[in-house]
């Protein structure tokens, strides 16, 4: 991964350091009211992962025995995660694995086709450019659950539902990616040094793998690490694709073991609402870390996207 | 969507491109696109093609023209489904969208303390899958052991009916507001931080205050990346599912298989069989959105040039 990603390019990095200093080194400025309401509403949105992390400590009957927001008694963190991994066969390791799967096929997959596309379309031209990009920037507006149950009837006549490709190929195809990456060329990859790698004889596609995506680094891993979202968050497909239950992503099977604890309630599986809740906080940590220790790119690279038109 | 490609005239007008380089701008450029025929334009044909046909009982699958779009118009459950998720939209977009703003505004004010901490803390729910969000907000509403249920039992107030059905609506704009606030408020603040300095060190030559400045620069400066979020917010909100789809299973009198379109369509096609009325909602839930997303776009051009 981290050879993929050299520094960013030049023309962004370069006012962006002498900014934050610039905004940096005034601690006079500094607003304590308005820190103190920016923590209030911090707290809005970390209050339900508080209790979800609290909720993973508790038994069944805690949950319901103890106050929500705090710890209950017993604290039995390790015995919940135990039993997420042990239930039903341990199928919930099973769905990690599908999960990653298919985010990191998926999302590899778009980064690349979108960088590809993206700097086809702004560093060459060809007969009907024009034409297929606006085809495809159109498609932005295309709802995927709407093309979801044709897309399903199709697959389901080339063999192709209920197979990790079902959840792959509809993910390849991302139109605001290409949008963004081909901004992200436009912007990062200067005209000159494609010519002088052509004068030095590189071919086209060398220049493409050992120049131009180097260049576009902070874009692809922006269009990477969205795709990985939003395959690894993707409920819908999956729930129409998939009836084998080895096959689940994690968001289905979670919702399939919360459907169990609802049915059953508090008394027979009662045990199955403690696992629904640990699941839920096992499922998302991999996407917050993710997410925390890559953040400058996806800062640089949604900059792009937001501000040219 | 014209307002969203100048980038092309802008390549067109780039001059001194080699010819012999031509042939490989379609080489880069077809690998997506043969995906993107079979991935996007296929379906959607196939969704257009299916929704002209009926499946009945005797005399098995037939032509029917737009017979089924004529039914879909008199369908109360369609039009209901797609009134809900538009009234959703004009309530929850703004509202989200608007604390999306003052959050970006904040933190590009340099005022704050912790600022970082707070952009990387707002913007976390997004990396929530919407499962987890909906089972967590769920039970947090819930009547049981909800805390908010808990903490009126405990202070004798009546136990708020999160998941009644006046307040569901509501409950669920909550779900999606917080999930999304923090994705919108980056990309605002992403585009805030590409406004040059010099701007702002101008507009204070001139005397403007600190409001002045976010009104008369930062404001227009952001936008195309509000239009953005708008179409964004657009496109979302009206294929609404995930949500109501998981309360559903918490409170099924509430929400029924056909209280969003899209759910309907779901339903319809996975739970009644009927394929190809399914392919005919899905289709006109499309066209709803492309037409929506064209109002926005075209009410944002209008005010451009008054």
């Amino acid at each position: 991964m981290t050879t993929t990603m050299p520094a960013p390019p030049v023309t962004r990095t370069a006012k962006k350091p002498a900014r934050l200093t610039h905004r940096g080194k005034n601690p006079a400025r500094r607003s304590t009211p308005l820190t103190i309401a920016m923590l209030a509403a911090l707290a809005y949105f970390l209050l339900p992962l508080f209790w979800l992390l609290v909720a993973s400590t508790k038994s069944t009957q805690d949950l319901f025995n103890s106050f929500g927001l705090w710890f209950s008694d017993a604290p039995q963190l390790l015995t919940n995660i135990k039993e997420t991994f042990t239930q039903d066969d341990g199928v919930f390791a099973r769905w990690l694995l599908n999960t990653a799967l298919y985010a990191g096929v998926s999302a590899v997959g778009a980064a690349l086709l979108a960088a590809a596309a993206g700097y086809g379309f702004a560093k060459f031209r060809f007969r009907g450019d024009g034409a297929a990009f606006n085809l495809v920037l159109g498609a932005v507006m295309v709802p995927t659950t709407a093309l979801a149950i044709p897309t399903y009837l199709l697959f389901a006549q080339a063999g192709l539902a209920n197979t990790p490709w079902a959840i792959i190929l509809p993910s390849l195809v991302n139109p605001f990616g290409l949008y963004l990456m081909r901004v992200y060329a436009a912007d990062s990859v200067p005209d000159s040094i494609l010519e002088a790698a052509r004068i030095d004889g590189a071919g086209e596609a060398r220049i493409f793998f050992r120049i131009a995506l180097r260049l576009m680094a902070p874009g692809v891993v922006t269009v990477l690490l969205f795709t990985l979202v939003a395959t690894w968050n993707n409920y819908f497909l999956p729930l129409i694709m998939l009836n084998d239950p080895d096959l689940y992503p994690i968001t289905v099977g979670l919702a399939s073991w919360a459907a169990q604890a609802q049915n059953g309630g508090a008394g027979a599986s009662s045990d199955m609402l403690a696992l629904v809740v640990t699941g839920s906080l096992i499922s998302i940590v991999p996407l917050v870390v993710a997410f925390l220790m890559l953040q400058r790119y996806w800062q640089s690279g949604l900059a792009a996207g937001g501000v040219k038109q | 969507m014209t307002v969203t490609t100048p980038s092309t005239a802008e390549g067109r007008s780039r001059p001194g491109r080699p010819r012999r380089h031509r042939s490989a701008g379609p080489l880069f450029v077809a690998p997506f696109l043969v995906l993107f025929v079979l991935l996007f334009l296929a379906p959607l044909g196939y969704a257009a093609y299916l929704s002209l046909f009926q499946t009945r009982l005797i005399g098995g699958t037939v032509f029917v023209g737009l017979d089924n779009y004529v039914q879909a118009f008199g369908d109360s459950q369609f039009l209901h489904g797609v009134g809900r998720v538009a009234l959703f939209f004009v309530v929850q977009v703004p509202v989200m969208l608007l604390l999306a703003l003052l959050f970006a505004l904040a933190l590009d004010s340099g005022l704050l303390r912790l600022s970082r901490v707070i952009r990387l803390g707002i913007f976390v729910p997004y990396a929530v899958p919407s499962v987890v969000a909906a089972l967590m907000w769920g039970y947090l509403y819930g009547p049981d052991f909800g805390p908010f249920a808990q903490l009126s039992r405990n202070l004798d107030l009546p136990v708020p009916a999160f998941l009644s059905e006046g307040w569901m609506l509501g409950s669920l704009a909550n779900i999606v507001t917080w999930e999304f606030v923090g994705y919108n408020m980056i990309i605002l603040y992403a585009a805030l931080r590409t406004v040059p300095q010099e701007l702002y060190e101008a507009a204070a030559m001139d005397g403007a205050g600190a409001w002045r400045i976010a009104w008369s620069v930062k404001l227009p400066a952001l936008r195309p990346a509000l239009l953005l979020t708008l179409l964004f917010s657009v496109i979302g909100s009206f294929q609404l599912f995930n949500e109501p789809n998981l309360l559903m299973k918490i409170a099924p009198d509430v929400i029924s298989s056909s209280y969003t379109a899209n759910l309907y369509a779901y339903s319809l096609a996975f739970t009644g069989q009927q394929v190809n009325y399914a392919a005919t909602v899905s289709f006109l839930l499309g066209l709803v959105i492309v037409i929506a997303s064209y109002g926005v776009l075209l009410t944002a051009n209008r005010r451009r040039t008054p």
